[in-house]
């Protein structure tokens, strides 16, 4: 995947923005008190707001304001005191009042900024257009009849903050990272999940294509994309698509799409043929939402330490790369058992063994760091142990495979398997005289200038000691012995 | 600003309401009847106001994050014309 | 002793405190006058079974000493506020046969200060309109008639089935809902107090809502008294609507002294409207003279915006209404007509579900709101709406309250006016600008019109200051001594 586009007229490029819907964290819904649990029985977790029966009137959450507000602010982004709630009209069976409430023309957060980080090391800045406080719909369920839709609203009101971005991005795996950085900066503030397989958090993409240099061309929405990688492939053939019209001579029709997720296509939107003309206006129900600046600032002081502060700190604190470091701090889970790893140690070997032996672990066995099979004092354990020269770092991988499979410390392991290293110069010189004995050609060619065949050596010391030899000793005698 | 039967067929779309064609053209002619009577009110002056958008002087009230409500899906559907497994049932609608 | 239904609110509470009559013997007379005034239709639905239940908690509460403020105490209902289990339809067909599970504030709170419920009574469908002629029921009439004129004639609207029942005896009082005069307008033309508070002092939940920004609830009675009463049973902070305001409720009963000495009474050059009838304007001015007599400082003053709340009020309510409207779309409750896709089911459903008038409405909203036409209408009628406010609160800085005619004209007759929607737009040209502000006023019965029909003059006050409104009733009340009777209680209609 890349920015570009090649054509057979020549490159394009991809202009992408993105529009996140996150299902804000609160036990009740925005406007009703309903329960927002996922995956009850259908119409169970519904008041009689939701239902839009005659009568009912929203009363905000308070909690959902606060929410919006912390992620506001870790958006680095304006917080608007005066926000106003607008109706947004459409029919739609999910949507039972005929209206959603949403924030239109004074949103509660205004511009904001993301840094995402891109696996070549280098960062990027994608711009917030604005995040507003909005309901979630219903769900229609297709599947039941051939002849209906069932609908369902036990999702309908719940919180969504939805988080506009600016037309910063421009490859699909720049959209991948933003997306991956905000579920890490919404899940660090506790303010969304970002469960993107149970809806909590969806995308609907914006694409265009423009030959470079050229200003922005027809851009395309595909709408509820519900996962990183689909968001990625969506863009990926939404872009190919719209640079073969474009050269076929056609022009690209604004358009809503949606992802077919098991063809990796994209395609029109029965339901949104219709050109929407959704007649906002200030919902009358509700008065202005006025924020007081001090209680914006309190919760600003009370915002824990952010992914970038923190990849700051590992950088300067345990000297990582700034990669490694971004990759460590995406989770918040995954950053704290890194610093529980890496507390009073070696920090870049710590990365090193979270990055590479724990994550490869946990990403086979789809796991989740809350349920790693070595916890972060085990690994630290291990860690100390080679540190220690009581194994050596290859040993330490063997250990490491059984502490996964075993759940055992490494200490208990070693003691069991005698995996102790072999630092006894004594022994490891008799196991090296016996090879030098049984090897004179190898000795002969190495002393005509062969020097390679240290390596051979070593591997046949480390044989004969089943690996446990110091490597450090190993070196040094063989280097004495052999130059004889 | 007149409106021609085209647009009361649209605005009638926008409402969800069916309208026959011979409606059309009486209800252009009410609508402008009324949409002209309102044009007076370009007469007053608005620069510098602001548009009402609350009557009482108040702030919003916030509810607490509580669940208060919900497990009343037989009230929920009691009055639904069609209901099924728990769900409110429509025709089939394609995405 | 006169019939038990002849007796004001306040006097059937002394009767029920002395045990003169039970609460029980109450509610039958009323039922009774509700069977004999079927014909005029003033009920969508009768509740007398769990109005005898009700009455008989009463008993049992008066005797266990335990009466409450509105005890044993038959009134009607409005059918835009939703009644648990009991019909609630606006009026409206689409709404037909809806029956909520749950109960509105405004009822709930009378219910537990122990009024008891008749019936539901007809309206406007959804509240849109001034003569009560767009209930999916049919029209209500009046009880009164002209003088030497048997022709029925309308009560009002939108709350008429509401003035026509209190006027017909058929209940001590009713709840009406204002939202342009809904309330004001019925009660001048049945010969009733109607008080509108201001908005957010009586809740909106689990009342039908038809303009969220202007509706509010009051009560309709015989007496201002009698509505002081009922508004204290109404009123209050409820924290399910975001816009009721959190304040004390006073004492309504206890602000009628009668005394209007030294309140400064505004007097609003721009309601001598063009084509008003002189009679209207001599109430009017009889109504000034009253209060200047009793000591009471009489200001001219200027609402120069008032040409323009009616216009301002066409584009604002139809708005907000093409959008409250939109539930009803026959997927959750209500009525559903067939349709090719869900869009046609919508469609036919909504066609065949709103009366003329309430589509007329929706369509208006729905233009005003649309891309391109939001600014010049909508917005701008929201700015001239500020301006009207601004008038008032100008106003007030000079007086206390303001006194105008309720209504341009007396009740008119069924089936009149009805060919041109402006013509009965201007029933509510006096009654508007106060829902515009969101002001309380009250209008009280104050005269007879040359052919006999009762004419009301309006009283508006300052934001929750209900009491002067009421206080101020009281005085014209007194002064206005108004005793005439409606036909139907002269023997019928013929």
């Amino acid at each position: 995947m890349s920015a570009i586009v090649q054509g057979a007229t020549g490159p394009f490029e991809m202009v992408i923005g993105l529009e996140v819907h996150a299902q804000v964290i609160s036990r009740a819904k925005l406007f009703s008190g309903a329960s927002t649990a996922f995956g009850a029985e259908p119409n169970t977790q519904v008041s009689f707001v939701d239902a839009g029966m005659p009568g009912m009137l929203p009363v905000i959450n308070g909690v959902c304001v606060e929410q919006a507000v912390k992620t506001g602010l870790a958006l680095n982004a304006e917080i608007n005191l005066v926000s106003v709630f607008d109706r947004k009209n459409y029919f739609y069976p999910d949507l039972p009042a005929g209206y959603q409430i949403s924030q239109y023309s004074q949103p509660i957060v205004g511009k904001g900024v993301v840094t995402i980080d891109l696996p070549d090391g280098t960062a990027k800045s994608i711009g917030i257009t604005r995040l507003h406080l909005e309901m979630d719909a219903g769900k229609s369920v297709h599947d039941i009849r051939a002849d209906a839709t069932h609908v369902d609203l036990n999702r309908a009101g719940i919180a969504l903050m939805e988080i506009v971005s600016e037309p910063d991005i421009r490859s699909p795996e720049e959209a991948g990272a933003y997306v991956r950085k905000l579920r890490s900066l919404l899940r660090y503030i506790d303010t969304c999940d970002g469960n993107m397989e149970e809806g909590s958090m969806r995308c609907d993409v914006n694409v265009s294509v423009r030959r470079p240099g050229e200003k922005f061309g027809t851009r395309c929405e595909i709408k509820n994309v519900n996962s990183v990688r689909f968001v990625m492939r969506a863009i990926e053939y939404e872009a190919a698509r719209q640079v073969a019209v474009i050269e076929g001579g056609g022009t690209i029709a604004q358009e809503t799409r949606l992802f077919d997720s098991q063809k990796g296509e994209t395609r029109p939107m029965r339901s949104k043929e219709e050109a929407h003309d959704y007649r906002y206006f200030p919902d009358p129900d509700l008065l202005p939402l006025r924020l007081d600046a001090k209680w914006v600032d309190g919760i600003k002081a009370a915002l824990p330490e952010l992914p970038d502060a923190r990849k700051e700190r590992f950088v300067r604190d345990f000297g990582l790369s700034p990669y490694d470091s971004s990759v460590l701090v995406t989770e918040k889970e995954n950053a704290a058992y890194f610093e529980t790893v890496a507390k009073g140690r070696d920090g870049k070997m710590a990365a090193n063994w979270v990055i590479t032996e724990l994550f490869g672990v946990l990403n086979k066995q789809g796991l989740d760091v809350s349920k790693s099979p070595v916890s972060a004092a085990a690994l630290g354990g291990l860690i100390d142990r080679i540190k220690d020269n009581t194994i050596s770092g290859r040993i330490a991988k063997d250990v490491f495979e059984i502490m996964v499979e075993t759940g055992k410390d490494a200490d208990s392991i070693i003691e069991e398997k005698g995996l102790r290293q072999v630092t006894d110069t004594g022994a490891i010189e008799a196991e090296i005289d016996k090879i030098i004995v049984g090897n004179a050609d190898k000795v002969a060619q190495f002393r005509s200038g062969k020097e390679a065949l240290k390596g051979w050596f070593v591997g046949q010391v480390m044989k004969a000691t089943s690996g446990k030899a110091n490597p450090a000793a190993v070196n040094a005698i063989l280097d004495k012995k052999l130059k004889g | 600003m007149a409106i021609d039967t085209t647009t009361v067929l649209k605005i009638a779309r926008l409402a969800r309401i069916a309208v026959k064609p011979e409606e059309c053209a009486p209800l252009a002619q009410e609508i402008n009847g009324i949409l002209a009577w309102v044009e007076q009110l370009n007469e007053v002056d608005t620069k510098d106001v602001e548009p009402m958008t609350s009557v009482v002087a108040m702030e919003l009230p916030r509810r607490k994050d509580e669940v208060t409500d919900g497990n009343i899906r037989d009230a929920i559907l009691a009055n639904a014309p069609e209901a099924e497994a728990g769900f409110f049932v429509v025709p089939k609608v394609v995405e | 002793m006169s019939r038990l239904t002849d007796l004001s609110l306040r006097e059937a509470r002394g009767g029920l405190t002395r045990r003169s009559f039970s609460a029980r013997e109450l509610t039958e007379a009323h039922i009774k006058a509700c069977e004999a005034a079927r014909p005029l239709n003033a009920y969508m639905a009768e509740t007398f079974d769990q109005a005898l239940a009700m009455a008989d908690e009463s008993d049992r509460r008066i005797k266990a000493g335990q009466g409450r403020l509105l005890e044993g105490m038959p009134l009607g209902i409005k059918d835009l506020f939703c009644t648990k289990g009991v019909a609630s339809t606006a009026c409206s067909k689409i709404l037909k046969g809806f029956k909520p599970p749950y109960e509105s504030t405004v009822t709930a709170k009378l219910w537990e200060a122990g009024a008891v419920m008749v019936g539901k009574t007809s309206m406007d469908e959804f509240a849109m309109g001034s003569s009560n002629m767009t209930s999916c029921y049919g029209a209500v009439t009046n009880p009164w008639r002209r003088k030497g004129d048997n022709r029925p004639l309308v009560p009002g609207g939108s709350s008429g089935g509401s003035a026509a029942a209190v006027a017909a005896r058929t209940c001590l009082g009713a709840t009406g809902t204002d939202t342009g005069g809904s309330i004001r307008q019925p009660a001048a033309f049945c010969g009733l107090v109607g008080l509108k508070p201001t908005y957010g002092r009586c809740s909106r939940w689990g009342i039908i809502a038809f303009a969220s920004s202007l509706d509010q609830a009051g009560p309709i009675a015989r007496s201002v008294h009698d509505c002081a009463l009922l508004l204290q049973g109404m009123a209050g902070y409820d924290r399910k609507d975001s816009t009721s305001v959190d304040k004390p409720v006073p004492d309504y009963t206890t602000v009628l002294s009668g005394s209007v000495k030294g309140l400064k009474v505004g007097v609003p050059e721009e309601y001598l409207v063009e084509g008003m009838p002189d009679e209207i304007d001599e109430l009017w001015q009889k109504g000034i003279a009253w209060f200047r007599a009793a000591g009471a400082q009489v200001i001219d003053i200027k609402l120069p915006h008032t040409k323009y709340a009616l216009p301002t009020y066409y584009i604002i309510a139809p708005a907000e209404c093409s959008s409250n409207l939109a539930r009803y779309d026959g997927v959750r409750f209500g009525l559903r007509e067939k349709g090719g896709d869900l869009t046609e089911l919508y469609s036919n459903t909504r066609a065949a579900g709103f009366g003329a008038e309430v589509r007329r409405r929706i369509l208006i909203g729905t233009y005003v709101l649309s891309a391109g036409y939001y600014d010049a209408y909508y917005l701008k009628a929201q700015k001239v709406r500020a301006r009207i406010a601004g008038d008032f609160r100008e106003a007030f800085k000079q007086v206390d309250i303001v006194l105008t005619p309720t209504a341009p004209s007396p009740a008119f007759g069924i089936g009149e006016m009805m060919d041109d929607p402006i013509a009965m737009y201007l029933n509510d040209v006096f009654t508007v600008p106060a829902s515009l502000a969101g002001l309380p006023a009250m209008s009280v019965p104050a005269g007879l019109s040359g052919d006999g029909l009762p004419l009301g003059l309006q009283l508006i006050g300052r934001p929750f200051d209900e009491e002067t409104v009421l206080r101020a009733g009281g005085f014209l009340e007194t002064a206005a001594q108004f005793t005439a009777k409606p036909a139907w209680l002269e023997g019928g209609h013929a």
